[in-house]
């Protein structure tokens, strides 16, 4: 984890004394404006306050996830600015990364939090198991738990990944532990709809106001690296966090769908279509839709940012969009079903509902048939002395 | 719920109760119209009821000279509509694919720009025989709250989708999600309003034609 001489350098020391030159520097503060779409006059300010910045504390906690995106975050190809802007950030505990494990390390985090009470950034990887405190405990602390108390304390949130943002996988039907993201457990504990909760963290979470706490998330599947460098480059710059959207996504990278920039989007407007993964149109690159391709109702940066360093995005390599950062994609009837395509057994169900009315049509007709036979029956003919009545 | 639980609810659940409905409905009438009998026509037949009934499903089809001269705008703008209501329906793409799974077979579609030009001018269409109905005395006096209802549900899929489809104003989730919806509410409309003439009209053709067979005269 952190070394503590380094803790009290600033950014730019920091990166100094990594040999970041000058010049690729500014590059980066260059590259983080256009990203965010501010103006290029405020290449200067974000340069200095990243220079001038005292590292920010952040805990980092890892609750049900499949350790994906920390992969994602931590594994840059080369010693990019942003990876090292994530290398020098005081991660103060990190469940994967660090070597202490159990008390020792619960020690640190609360320490930690304790020394920055708030003023830290707490990350979060992985959903919240609500339904029964053991699903998934660390230290012999339930996840909730952990949670709410680290919250309190936090300057913001940042929920990292899917299931961080939205619950992912283990929030995907039928959902056996109660999995919720971290805005669904704030929202479920600011309407009393909590249990498991220990009255200890309850104190602590009502006297830290977790409900009035900022979450921005940054969903994905995993996420984007260059999204959470963004997101605390803008933290560090301005102090606050970045314009959101309406699923409290940074509206900077999650501003337009995949569908919108994607390069295969001509195809699509042409009505030119791969009908399989390795047909003609495949080979030429066609639009990927009839494949399940998720990307006109998906909201993220891959179209434009990449991954890889820059090398590809999934529908690039020939792959459809699975729609990971958006909520319960999982449960979205499947990857390669496309969009337009029911998510349930529609056949079955028009075939027995056809086999139903027929029934009851015929009963229906039958009625009718002897609705009429028995006014036939009933009727009397006139007679003359009717007539005559 | 969020836009994508709204989208995957219109894709699954809710499209399984309007297809129930549709389907049910759609089949009930059928069997109540057949099921009503006819009574057993006693006069010797003076002509074929089939090919004077399959003929008519033709020729009632192509306005004669005299409606043409008579209406020709409702033959017309009726025409356009209609032709540009089974272009849009049937040959979208990702209409096709919706087809597909659950009939179990495609058929080829036209290129992307050809259906959005037919959908406006599907549109227009359809603005046009609305104002028609409303300015034209006699049409105004026979129309009923169903007519209004029954246009009201036809156009919906077709703007909605065009606005999907084009990612104006929304989201794109919920744009699509309302898309299906309203055509989830045809679907539910259907058997139960004048839409059901997409099924009947063959039907309904042939039976005229057949009683003019059956009596030798011109249908």
């Amino acid at each position: 984890m952190t070394n503590n001489s380094n803790k009290e350098k600033t950014l730019g020391e920091v990166m100094r004394s990594r040999g970041v030159s000058r010049r690729s520097f500014l590059k980066f503060c260059a590259a983080t404006a256009s990203m965010m779409a501010m103006s290029p006059a405020m290449i200067p300010k974000i340069a200095h306050a990243l220079e001038s910045a005292r590292r920010p504390s952040v805990i980092w906690l890892s609750f049900q996830e499949c350790t994906g995106c920390t992969e994602s975050l931590t594994r840059a190809h080369t010693a990019t600015i942003e990876s090292l802007i994530f290398d020098s950030i005081s991660l103060d505990y990190h469940h994967t990364l660090q070597a202490a494990s159990g008390h020792a390390a619960e020690e640190a985090r609360e320490a930690a939090m304790n020394e920055n009470w708030g003023k830290y950034i707490l990350v979060v990887d992985g959903s919240i198991p609500t339904d029964n405190p053991g699903y998934s405990t660390i230290a012999g602390i339930s996840n909730l738990d952990m949670f709410m108390q680290t919250a309190a304390g936090a300057a913001a949130i940042i929920s990292v990944g899917t299931c961080a943002a939205y619950g992912g996988i283990p929030h995907a039907d039928p959902n056996p532990t109660g999995a919720y993201s971290v805005y669904d457990v704030i929202k479920k504990f600011s309407n009393n709809q909590l249990d498991g909760i220990s009255s200890a963290t309850l104190a602590k979470a009502g006297e830290g106001s977790v409900v009035s706490k900022p979450i921005i998330s940054v969903p994905g599947c995993p996420p984007i690296p260059v999204v959470i460098t963004g997101v605390l480059t803008h933290f560090l710059t301005f102090g606050t966090i970045p314009e959101l959207d309406h699923l409290g996504r940074p509206k900077a990278f999650y501003g337009q769908s995949i569908h919108d920039r994607c390069y295969r989007r001509p195809f699509y407007d042409k009505g030119l279509f791969a009908e399989t993964f390795d047909d003609e149109g495949a080979k030429k690159g066609w639009c990927l839709y009839k494949l399940g391709c998720k990307g006109p109702t998906t909201y993220n940066a891959c179209a434009t940012t990449k991954w890889n360093d820059g090398t590809s995005f999934p529908i690039e390599s020939g792959h459809p969009c699975l729609g990971c950062s958006e909520p319960d994609f999982w449960d979205g009837g499947g990857f390669y079903k496309a969009l337009s395509m029911p998510t349930e057994n529609i056949t079955q169900t028009a075939i027995y509902t056809a086999a139903g009315a027929a029934a009851v049509g015929v009963a229906l007709g039958a009625m009718n048939k002897s609705k009429k036979n028995n006014a036939v029956a009933a009727h009397n003919k006139t007679t003359i002395d009717d007539l005559e009545k | 719920m969020s836009e994508i639980e709204f989208l995957n609810w219109v894709r699954g659940p809710g499209f399984q109760i309007a297809i129930i409905i549709f389907v049910a409905g759609v089949i009930i009438r059928f069997a109540e119209i057949l099921l009503l009998g006819r009574k057993p026509n006693l006069a010797e037949a003076k002509g074929s009821e089939m090919s004077s009934g399959l003929r008519t499903i033709i020729t009632r089809s192509i306005p004669d000279k005299g409606t043409f001269q008579r209406s020709m705008f409702t033959v017309v703008a009726g025409y356009i509509f209609h032709l540009g209501l089974f272009i849009t329906i049937f040959l979208f793409a990702p209409h096709i694919l919706m087809f597909k799974d659950i009939f179990g077979f495609g058929w080829p579609s036209l290129p992307t720009p050809v259906v959005d030009a037919m959908a406006i001018v599907t549109i227009i269409a359809l603005f046009a025989v609305l104002i028609h109905r409303m300015r034209n005395t006699v049409l105004k006096f026979i129309s009923t709250k169903e007519d209004y209802i029954v246009w009201l549900v036809t156009i919906l899929p077709l703007i909605t989708g065009y606005i999907a489809f084009h990612r104006i104003g929304m989201t794109a989730p919920t744009l699509l999600a309302i898309h299906i919806l309203s055509v989830e509410l045809l679907l539910i409309m259907f058997p139960f309003t004048k839409l059901m003439h997409t099924f009947t009209i063959v039907m309904s053709r042939w039976y005229g034609g057949a009683i003019s067979g059956y009596r030798g005269v011109k249908s």
